[in-house]
């Protein structure tokens, strides 16, 4: 607790928190993306007849993610 | 087609109000002020009661919109050019004996508290001045209602080309606008509605996704009449997100209410733990859906102008090149995302329709 | 904070826009659009069901076709089967005719042989009858010359007589 208030004197500026924590929420995002395009590209390298089905599921579920990490920025907004 | 239409209607507002665009000399602006990035990048992305074009010699060239108040006296409307570009609760106007400011476009009541400003505040900074119930033709209206003119424009004219085509085939604008209309049909309402109810809820869905869209689009096109930040801006996609829990709640079946409230084939405790879990649900889908579409519009503006605000950060020409190569890459990944953005929130739209009035077979 | 409170007047404004554009669009927009859309894909439907039932029907023809066809070929094969079987059987039947003939003709030989041959015992039974009494006759007129002339006489008259 006494950390919180010694965080809150010392370092007045939110901004940085919001800064560390939608940097936090990038790591989360760019890890799932990764993840997502990897298997997407494996996929894709198996059934390349499938290349265009599983691009549009991929580019969707990156969008998925990447609103997950946006969710955190925009809490990061809220001061 | 869609090109000779918005090049007529930037004419067309041009002509119209162009007796109303002269040029002031900006009440806050101050040439040796510190380039503020925040400030600026929250001036683009949050609503604004005049639609500022460009500034020449630090004049403020912008386009007037009237405002519209709800007052203790009944309605008031005056153009925002009445407050002279002032942003800062300096500039009154006086309307049926009652006196407004703008302060960080926001009306409020006038109240002199002594100095220039007419504005008080509480040890937070905030404002606590009385508001007056504000219905402006705001920047992000006027945008709303250009995008619903070309919405309209478009498809009666897409819808027209078909009356006069044989057979039923698409010509003209109808070959553009035709593939998203099936897209929409094909990809969302069919796979998702049912068969056996989508046609009903085409015509929503239709106009759910091409508002969006339309409106990410005009977001991203960089100047007057469009560069509104409307679908990233947390009012309007709270509207579309509580349109469609409306829908869902309405036509929802006995069976989407009984997979809440009393999941079948489970045991009775984890019935019992579940039902508050799903009963979240029904409000965090919508919840979902009017953050994602404002998180990535918002976000999407703020790189784009963080990325030309480089330049202004580090007061150097040499950047601009790095900058503006970026800032145009992620613009064009931008039209990528606002489309797929488009898409999530018709395509989960109509999902949650879909669970909403789905036939379970137990 | 201020950029995630939604602003009222916002909010109103979004309501209306939305409800008017929903109905300006469905009216005049995606009720004549749509309605041509499913037109279309119903005749397409259509057509293609058309299609597939001409497919069908060509099949049926040609199944049709092959039946007749095979139903030709046999009755081309009863049709020979036939012709060999009166071939034979008139073969058979002029054959047997044949032997019919020649039985009655060996018949009718054979009678008439064994007729000749009972008209010539008859002849011989005749004859040698005669002989007999000729002999006996004879023998009992010469039966009172000589014993030996007698017996003479008998082998004069056997050796006369040729039996055929």
């Amino acid at each position: 607790m006494s950390l919180i208030i010694f965080l809150q004197e010392t370092l007045v500026d939110y901004g940085a928190f919001a800064a560390i924590g939608a940097g936090l929420a990038a790591i989360g995002a760019g890890i799932g993306i990764g993840k997502i395009g990897g298997s997407a590209m494996e996929a894709m390298a198996r059934q390349p007849e499938m290349q265009g089905k599983l691009q549009g599921s991929a580019i969707v579920l990156i969008a998925f993610v990447e609103a997950v990490a946006l969710f955190a920025v925009v809490v990061s907004l809220i001061k | 087609m869609l090109s000779r239409f918005s090049g007529i209607l930037t004419l067309i507002f041009f002509t119209l109000f162009s007796a109303n665009i002269f040029a002031i000399p900006a009440g806050s602006s101050d040439d040796s002020k510190e380039f503020d990035v925040n400030e600026m990048i929250m001036h683009h992305i949050k609503d604004a009661h005049e639609f500022h074009i460009m500034d020449i010699d630090g004049h403020a060239i912008s386009f007037p919109l009237p405002i519209i108040l709800w007052t203790d006296n009944g309605l008031v409307t005056f153009l925002s050019s009445e407050f002279n570009h002032d942003d800062s609760g300096k500039i009154i106007v006086k309307r049926k004996g009652q006196e407004f400011v703008k302060y960080h476009e926001k009306i409020f009541y006038a109240k002199n508290t002594g100095g220039d400003k007419y504005v008080s505040y509480d040890e937070a900074g905030n404002v606590v001045n009385k508001k007056p119930l504000d219905l402006s033709i705001t920047k992000m209206v006027f945008s709303m209602f250009l995008s619903m003119l070309l919405l309209v424009l478009i498809f009666v004219a897409t819808a027209k080309t078909y009356s006069k085509s044989r057979k039923g085939e698409p010509t003209g604008l109808g070959k553009f606008t035709e593939p998203l209309i099936l897209f929409i049909k094909d990809e969302v309402a069919l796979p998702m509605i049912g068969e056996k109810n989508y046609q009903k809820y085409m015509p929503f869905l239709l106009t759910l996704f091409f508002f969006i869209w339309i409106n990410n689009v005009m977001g991203l096109i960089p100047f007057f009449p469009f560069s509104a930040n409307l679908s990233g801006n947390i009012a309007f996609t709270f509207v579309l997100a509580a349109i469609t829990f409306v829908i869902t709640t309405i036509v929802a079946n006995k069976d989407y209410w009984k997979h809440i409230f009393w999941m079948p084939g489970i045991p009775v405790p984890m019935k019992l733990f579940l039902a508050p879990i799903e009963f979240l649900g029904i409000f965090i889908k919508p919840i979902s859906l009017m953050i994602r579409l404002f998180a990535n519009i918002s976000a999407g503006h703020i790189i784009i102008l963080s990325l030309i605000s480089l330049i202004f950060i580090f007061k150097s020409l040499w950047l601009a090149p790095a900058s503006l190569f970026f800032s145009v890459f992620i613009s064009l990944i931008e039209v990528l995302v606002v489309a797929i953005q488009a898409y999530i929130f018709t395509m989960l739209s109509a999902l949650y329709i879909g669970s909403a009035i789905e036939e379970h077979e137990h | 904070m201020d950029l995630v409170t939604p602003d009222i007047g916002l909010i109103f404004w979004t309501t209306v826009s939305f409800a008017i554009l929903y109905f300006i669009l469905a009216k005049f927009a995606w009720k004549p659009i749509l309605g041509a859309v499913n037109e279309r894909e119903k005749s397409i439907n259509d057509a293609l069901s058309a299609a597939e039932k001409a497919k069908e029907e060509m099949v049926n023809l040609k199944a049709d076709n092959e039946k007749i066809l095979n139903e030709a070929k046999l009755e081309r094969e009863s049709l020979l089967k036939e012709a060999r079987e009166i071939k034979s059987k008139i073969i058979a039947d002029a054959e047997s005719e044949a032997t019919e003939k020649a039985n009655k003709l060996i018949e009718s030989a054979k009678t008439a042989i064994e007729n000749e041959k009972s008209a010539a015992m008859k002849e011989l039974q005749n004859t040698v009858v005669d002989l007999s009494l000729n002999i006996a006759e004879k023998l009992l007129s010469k039966e009172l010359d000589n014993k030996d002339k007698q017996l003479e006489n008998i082998q004069e008259i056997l050796d006369k007589t040729k039996l055929n």
